[in-house]
């Protein structure tokens, strides 16, 4: 069999038949966009040949003019807020339900707890801001109750000062039991002769989670907190574009929101909206740059 | 296993004890805030809506009626997107698995040619990409605004999925499976449709799911693509049902606006549990994949 072996290290070329379509997909509608960009660069008016070199070029026009734009702090800061107490809470969260549910002595109620706290993940957001309306709105269970108990109607939807709070908890809803998932899969491969060997020397439960199970999801922990540093300033428009009110507009507008509005509502302006998008993906690259530099100097866990 | 179980019973220490219950605790909160909510919109559903205005309803069905239902079914909108979200997803899902099986597959190989370079290939866009704008110009520039294409070729492959399907076969492909098959004469297209696919059911089958419910419950796209109602997905006339509507009080003296809300409230709880019924009735099968521990072995 040994004289086998070189066979492993011939390059495969047959196989590469396999990744054509994929190639093609991701060639076309992520690296063509990707050349885009080039029009934050540029004055492009609609109807121009798009992506052409012939343009008229602005150079760092649009760049300046972001930096320039009075909006230009209060969507830095609404994007950064809403993402640093949205990774606060969302972060640790799936880390403690992993360990808690990996720690239960009842195996079986612990499978059954997984499927429930999955089951948010699959709703739609548009079903899931209906579902907050329905619960928040004027007539909702919440404002019944707090009428009930002797508070006073408040209106979620309208204050601004509901926003932050609504938009992250209810992400949190969502999503912590699946992103609990990750750490439940690195859990799942802990030696049981580790914990075997703790019990026998008296290890509480509580302990064997501290010097056992935390140790084993570490490097995990390490890759999603660089992940995460890397999209801090990344939220997306998907759902606050949902949530958005006139009320509560003055903390829920934030770069991606900014951009899907410059660009393509009203009087669209594609290059100044080009530019703030590569602005705010740069920022991100940047960041995931910085935290794995960082990991790589202080740990072995890192990306690359 | 069974020795280890009895070992931990006989040296348990004191303070354990307080460790579960405290852990149960924590367990049977969280359900309660997971699943309550859930609830509520279905009781809520099957609720007198004046009932569910006054609220009256909190932890069963009060006046059982049917009558959201009944409205919903008088909404062509809601059957039209319907429609439409089951061809998108239908065929979009197609198109995924044809894609994404066999990169996966081919990623796994070792030996493939050039991997270094397709792996980053693939890697630069999961933290890197050219926004919105210039996505939507190449979409127009296709002429696809207003039309379905827009909806299922762009999406056609996740780059995250086709890692996921990578990291299945690298643990669950041994390397003697490939060299008995090799031996036995077969290129590498008979060795991936006769031997590789028919013991890829797991991946497959998480795959269509996840490659599905996104296809269902996707709406932005559509919010920026598509113009004509009746190419709406299910998503965009649920947007209209119970976001829009959530912002226009209408005219006139307050019954009339009580009235107005009254009808416009009973269908959003209907339309909450019809529109995402397909996703309940296949989450029970769903479901056997956690179990199996499949799908935690794939995300490592």
């Amino acid at each position: 069999m040994k004289t086998k072996k070189p066979n492993h290290f011939k390059k495969n070329y047959q196989v590469l038949v396999f990744l054509i379509p994929a190639l093609v997909f991701v060639f076309v509608f992520s690296y063509i966009p990707m050349y885009g960009v080039l029009i934050a660069f540029q004055n492009y008016v609609p109807g121009d040949p798009i992506f052409s070199l012939q343009a008229d070029w602005v150079g760092l026009y649009h760049f300046n003019a972001f930096i320039n734009d009075f909006r230009f702090e209060q969507l830095m800061v609404n994007t950064f807020l809403i993402s640093i107490f949205g990774f606060l809470i969302g972060f640790p969260l799936p880390i403690l339900i992993a360990v808690l549910l990996n720690s239960m002595r009842n195996s079986k109620a612990s499978k059954r707890l997984q499927t429930i706290f999955y089951a948010p993940h699959f709703i739609s957001i548009i079903v899931l801001v209906g579902m907050l309306h329905l619960l928040f709105g004027e007539y909702g269970l919440i404002n019944h109750l707090a009428i009930a108990l002797g508070g006073a109607k408040y209106s979620y939807f309208l204050e601004a000062d509901a926003f932050r709070p609504l938009f992250i908890l209810s992400g949190n809803w969502q999503d912590f039991g699946w992103s609990a998932i990750i750490y439940l899969a690195a859990l799942s491969g802990v030696d049981p002769t580790l914990h075997e060997a703790a019990v026998v020397d008296g290890a509480s439960r509580f302990q064997r989670v501290l010097h056992i199970d935390l140790p084993a999801i570490f490097p995990t922990i390490s890759i999603l907190l660089i992940l995460s540093i890397g999209n801090l300033m990344g939220v997306g428009y998907e759902k606050i574009l949902l949530m958005q009110t006139g009320g509560n507009i003055s903390v829920s507008e934030v770069i991606s929101t900014y951009v899907y509005k410059t660009g393509l509502t009203g009087f669209p302006d594609f290059s100044y909206a080009t530019a703030i998008g590569l602005f705010n993906a740069l920022i991100n690259v940047f960041l995931l740059i910085f935290a794995n530099t960082m990991a790589k100097r202080f740990s072995e866990n890192s990306l690359w | 296993m069974k020795l280890f179980q009895k070992k931990k019973t006989l040296f348990e220490a004191k303070g354990d004890k307080y460790y579960y219950f405290i852990n149960n605790l924590i367990m049977g909160i969280l359900a309660v805030i997971v699943i309550y909510p859930l609830y509520f919109i279905v009781i809520a559903s099957v609720s007198n809506p004046d009932a569910v205005m006054n609220g009256e309803v909190l932890l069963y069905p009060i006046k059982f009626s049917l009558e959201g239902y009944q409205r919903l079914l008088g909404e062509s909108q809601i059957w039209i997107g319907y429609r439409n979200t089951i061809l998108y997803t239908t065929i979009g899902t197609a198109l995924n698995i044809f894609v994404t099986i066999p990169a996966g597959w081919a990623l796994s190989r070792k030996n493939l040619a050039h991997r270094k370079f397709i792996m980053w290939f693939f890697i630069v866009t999961m933290f890197f990409g050219g926004g919105l704008i210039p996505f939507y110009l190449l979409i127009s520039s296709l002429d696809w605004i207003d039309s379905p294409l827009a909806l299922i070729i762009p999406g056609a492959v996740s780059v995250w999925n086709v890692f996921m399907t990578k990291a299945f076969y690298e643990s669950n492909i041994p390397e003697e499976l490939l060299e008995a098959a090799k031996i036995d004469g077969a290129n590498e297209y008979r060795t991936f449709l006769s031997i590789i696919l028919p013991i890829s059911k797991p991946i497959i089958a998480v795959m269509v799911l996840f490659y599905a419910v996104g296809h269902w419950n996707s709406y932005f796209n559509a919010l920026i693509f598509i113009h004509s109602e009746n190419l709406y997905p299910l998503q965009l006339v649920l947007r209209d049902i119970l976001i829009i509507a959530e912002g226009v009080t209408g005219t006139g003296d307050p019954q009339t606006i009580l009235e107005q809300q009254r009808i416009a409230n009973m269908i959003k709880y209907s339309s909450i549990i019809v529109s995402s019924l397909p996703i309940i009735i296949l989450y029970p099968f769903i479901q056997r994949f956690f179990e199996k521990g499949f799908l935690i072995g794939s995300f490592k």
